[in-house]
């Protein structure tokens, strides 16, 4: 294969089912100037430093158009960038002020007190599949969870979520890479999408200003922080970063959980027995079939030194969280999906101060999600494999999972 | 004595015992049952729990959060040992392999590993350390009695000695409303681990938080009552202050005194060893059959010179005990070197430090991140023209990357332009150590010069 076109070939769609033998072959070169301009990092290592590195930039203003590299820009509109398209210092004054309701030290116990709702919403999920013995994960279980939980945790109304469906989607679409239609076109559809989705929020802001609750938006709009609290329309920008992170990502990991767990029926049974399990088995989900794939905003600011190749100042770095995750270097027997693997420092939430705002929220919609669908499924079996996926690269995972049943667990 | 050729038979049938059963000595065993050894294992320790962790004890334990007794370290595996718990040791026979108990019996050995860690260094005047109402904090006994102190409201705490364990204390005391003073022999908190610019935020942090500090100067009495309860606390500048609670943070001492005459280089800085934890007898010769790790150990590192090192982290108590336990059940080329960067962290006043290499060797300081008086930032150390170390507050997710600067001896002052870096952060400043020789609460980590059988340490105690 030619090196300099296999991150094209890893996110085009034909290899969306299955990108890893492409990874493998990219990380021989673990930091890989490909075609377009793009350096391509691929090994665990050198990832890992990466993330750690205050030479790195997350902020795609520091890019220099010259070196090349596809631009994404989805915020040259009215919204000023959110805290993930951001570097310290105004990243750090941003995601501190969104994690004083949402994490320790302020909110300790937000995500733990959420334990029996989330229970409660997917009982009631899995409780309609009754009456059927054919469901598509995505469609009836899967897309709804994760959107009902954070619009329950942010403090939407539970009748607007049907609006997210659509904004959330076409704001995603804009992430692909490898578009068929041009980028220009679909950068325009999202950036609609998201003045459609800020125009709403502004309003639900100011409901929340007027009318404080126990959500995100509410604390997030009238607390403050020793050196102050957010502006409204940074309230906007953070709300659609954590509406949007908040659930596509989710959607992926558990639809990703279930087709790993019907391919190892073992497994599936063990989980069944034993819902424990979904500790260690989510975090080698999240080391095997990572739902983000790669991150493609990282900008050198500095000719730094990788691995042997200088990466110049200005140039488009893509970290490929996917192939990190099976470097052999780090990960005994690699493409083994072992949930009793040790020492699993998996790339699946990042690392560094971008680190996954949601991961203990995540874990445990997985955590719960996956044990129930292994306890209340008799006999499941994927209807086809592999199945359809969704064509975005970046945030990875099927469009549809249609599995069949004999009988729903009581 | 294990030979070269009988380590096959030794990891059979052999007798391996631990003294010390904290932290060093469970990860150890815990390795040496990983690697495969499969004779008798005796674990020996001074104190009857099994064993627990100890950073919590000084954090989540005294802000009553969880209680003392529910910081037993969480096991890795099985490691199917006898437990002699209760009985310190008392001394040890090289040349006929044998440890004696306090108690006078005696456990033979083929194989001996040392991790009797430290002590906290008590109030140097006895009759006033025995006073209700003095307490150091180093064992889960220290901080179940010093917590339900705390917890009974006393009208004013001093704490002596602004070191970490000093200001984790005076946090705690702060986050549950008690009134604090803390007195401390150098001109800042943290100095003597982290240098005067980076103390200098450290009592900026006490002081906005409401920490009555005192620095440059030392308590000369405490005076109790007739009932043998605290009342009052001199200072050197003729202060007197009502306090019924004193906390003596001053370090810690070294639990050596055990080992004089049995031949081992042991002293007041440690037990010294080579890079594989062997320990060194006092003509500088290494042993085969004795290994060292965890605070009692002094071990020469080579990103330092390879002048030994003596460590108070909990990362290296782990590490090193792994290296020992791996070097037990081998021979010759299959050992490894004992080559952890050091590092460590500390939780006080809502902010979060850590720190890799060795700050004390730093000539220069670089704010390479955020701002000091943000109180959030990373700073570099410098000496002799490469990075030697490096601390971050509320900045810890950066120090992989500084620890990777220490491994690669790079330039200092550091050519690099990162994220966040400051106007301030563009020129290098003196770090301002104190002379070491003028010790205050101690900092964590010492260079001890290049020989294995260095036992000159003084402490001077506060003269009244």
């Amino acid at each position: 294969m030619i090196s300099g076109t296999l991150l094209n070939q890893a996110t085009e769609y034909e290899n969306r089912a299955d990108p890893y033998p492409i990874y493998a072959e990219l990380r021989k070169t673990p930091v890989a100037l490909q075609d377009d301009g793009v350096y391509a990092v691929s090994t665990y290592w050198e990832i890992r430093s990466l993330l750690a590195d205050p030479r790195i930039s997350s902020d795609i203003r520091n890019r220099d158009p010259r070196l090349g590299g596809p631009m994404i820009t989805e915020d040259e509109a009215n919204l000023p960038p959110s805290f993930i398209r951001l570097d310290p210092p105004e990243h750090d004054r941003l995601r501190c002020l969104a994690g004083r309701p949402f994490g320790p030290p302020h909110t300790p116990r937000r995500i733990h007190a959420m334990h029996a709702e989330l229970a409660r919403m997917i009982a009631e999920l899995i409780d309609r599949f009754h009456g059927s013995n054919q469901v598509d994960i995505v469609e009836d279980f899967a897309y709804p969870f994760p959107v009902a939980v954070i619009c329950k945790l942010l403090g939407v109304p539970h009748q607007d979520e049907h609006l997210f469906h659509d904004w959330t989607e076409k704001i995603v679409n804009a992430l692909d890479p490898n578009p068929e239609e041009g980028p220009l076109e679909r950068q325009r559809v999202a950036q609609q999408a998201r003045l459609d989705l800020g125009g709403y929020l502004t309003g639900l802001v100011e409901e929340h200003r007027l009318a404080p609750g126990e959500d995100l938006l509410s604390a997030l709009t009238v607390e403050h922080g020793p050196d102050g609290g957010m502006s409204p329309v940074e309230v906007i920008v953070t709300a659609v970063l954590l509406l949007i992170a908040g659930h596509e990502t989710t959607v992926n990991l558990i639809t990703n959980g279930m087709l790993t767990l019907l391919r190892n029926p073992e497994i599936l049974r063990r989980l069944r027995d034993d819902p424990d399990l979904a500790v260690p088995l989510v975090e080698e989900l999240l080391r095997f079939e990572p739902p983000v794939q790669l991150l493609p905003q990282r900008t050198c600011l500095a000719d730094i030194d990788v691995a042997g190749t200088v990466i110049p100042k200005g140039a488009p770095i893509w970290l490929v969280l996917g192939a990190g995750n099976r470097d052999p270097r780090r990960f005994q027997d690699p493409d083994r999906f072992d949930p009793d693997r040790r020492d699993n420092e998996h790339l699946g939430f990042g690392s560094g101060v971008h680190y996954c705002f949601g991961a203990p929220l995540a874990r445990l919609e997985a955590q719960l999600a996956l044990a129930a669908l292994a306890r209340r499924l008799a006999n499941p079996e994927l209807v086809y494999d592999p199945p359809v996926y969704r064509r975005n690269p970046v945030l990875r995972g099927p469009r549809h999972l249609h599995v069949t049943f004999d009988t729903l667990v009581a | 004595m294990v030979t070269e050729g009988s380590v096959a038979e030794f990891n059979r049938n052999g007798r391996v015992v631990v003294v010390g059963a904290s932290l060093a000595g469970l990860r150890a065993a815990e390795a040496l049952r990983d690697e495969g050894f499969a004779g008798t294992l005796i674990m020996i320790g001074d104190e009857r729990l099994q064993p627990y962790d100890r950073p919590p004890l000084s954090k989540q334990v005294l802000l009553g959060r969880t209680s003392a007794d529910r910081t037993l370290l969480p096991r890795r595996r099985a490691i199917n040992a006898e437990w002699r718990l209760g009985v310190p040791a008392a001394g040890l026979d090289l040349s006929r392999h044998r440890v004696r108990l306090a108690d006078g019996r005696e456990v033979g050995f083929d194989r001996l590993l040392i991790a009797t860690g430290a002590r906290a260094r008590p109030w140097p005047r006895e009759a006033e350390a025995e006073l209700d109402g003095v307490f150091v904090l180093r064992s889960v006994g220290d901080a179940a009695k010093l917590e339900r102190r705390l917890a009974a409201k006393p009208h004013r705490v001093l704490v002596v000695g602004a070191g970490f364990t000093g200001c984790e204390v005076a946090s705690a005391c702060r986050a549950r409303g008690i009134e604090v003073t803390v007195a401390e022999r150098g001109p800042a908190p943290l100095v003597g681990a982290l240098g005067g610019v980076v103390g200098a935020v450290a009592a900026e942090l006490q002081r906005k938080n409401g920490v009555d500090l005192r620095c440059n100067i030392t308590v000369t009495e405490l005076e109790g009552d007739l009932g043998g309860r605290l009342k009052r606390a001199h200072l050197s500048d003729g202060t007197v202050l009502d306090v019924d609670v004193a906390v003596i943070a001053l370090g810690a001492l070294r639990n050596t005194e055990w080992l004089t005459g049995s031949g081992l280089a042991a002293g007041p800085r440690g037990i010294a060893c080579d890079a594989g934890c062997r320990a060194f007898d006092v003509h500088g010769i290494v042993t085969d059959d004795v290994f060292v790790a965890g605070d009692v150990a002094r071990a020469p590192h080579p990103l330092f010179g390879y002048q030994f090192l003596s460590l108070e982290h909990w990362g290296n108590a782990v590490s090193q005990a792994e290296t020992a336990a791996h070097n037990m059940v081998r021979s010759g080329l299959d050992r490894r070197p004992h080559l952890w960067v050091p590092a460590f962290w500390s939780a006080q006043f809502g902010v979060n430090i850590k720190s890799v290499g060795v700050p004390p060797m730093g000539e220069e300081l670089l704010v390479t991140q955020g701002a000091l008086a943000e109180h959030r930032f990373a700073a570099v150390y410098g000496y002799q023209g490469r990075v030697i170390a490096a601390v971050t507050f509320d900045h810890g997710r950066w120090i992989d990357f500084y620890s990777r600067q220490i491994e690669s001896a790079a330039p200092f002052p550091p050519e690099f332009v990162g994220v966040d870096r400051r106007a301030d952060g563009m020129r290098p400043v003196p770090a301002d150590f104190p002379d070491p020789a003028l010790p205050t609460h101690g900092p964590t980590v010492t260079v001890s010069g290049y020989a294995p059988n260095e036992r000159r340490l003084t402490f001077t105690p506060a003269r009244t």
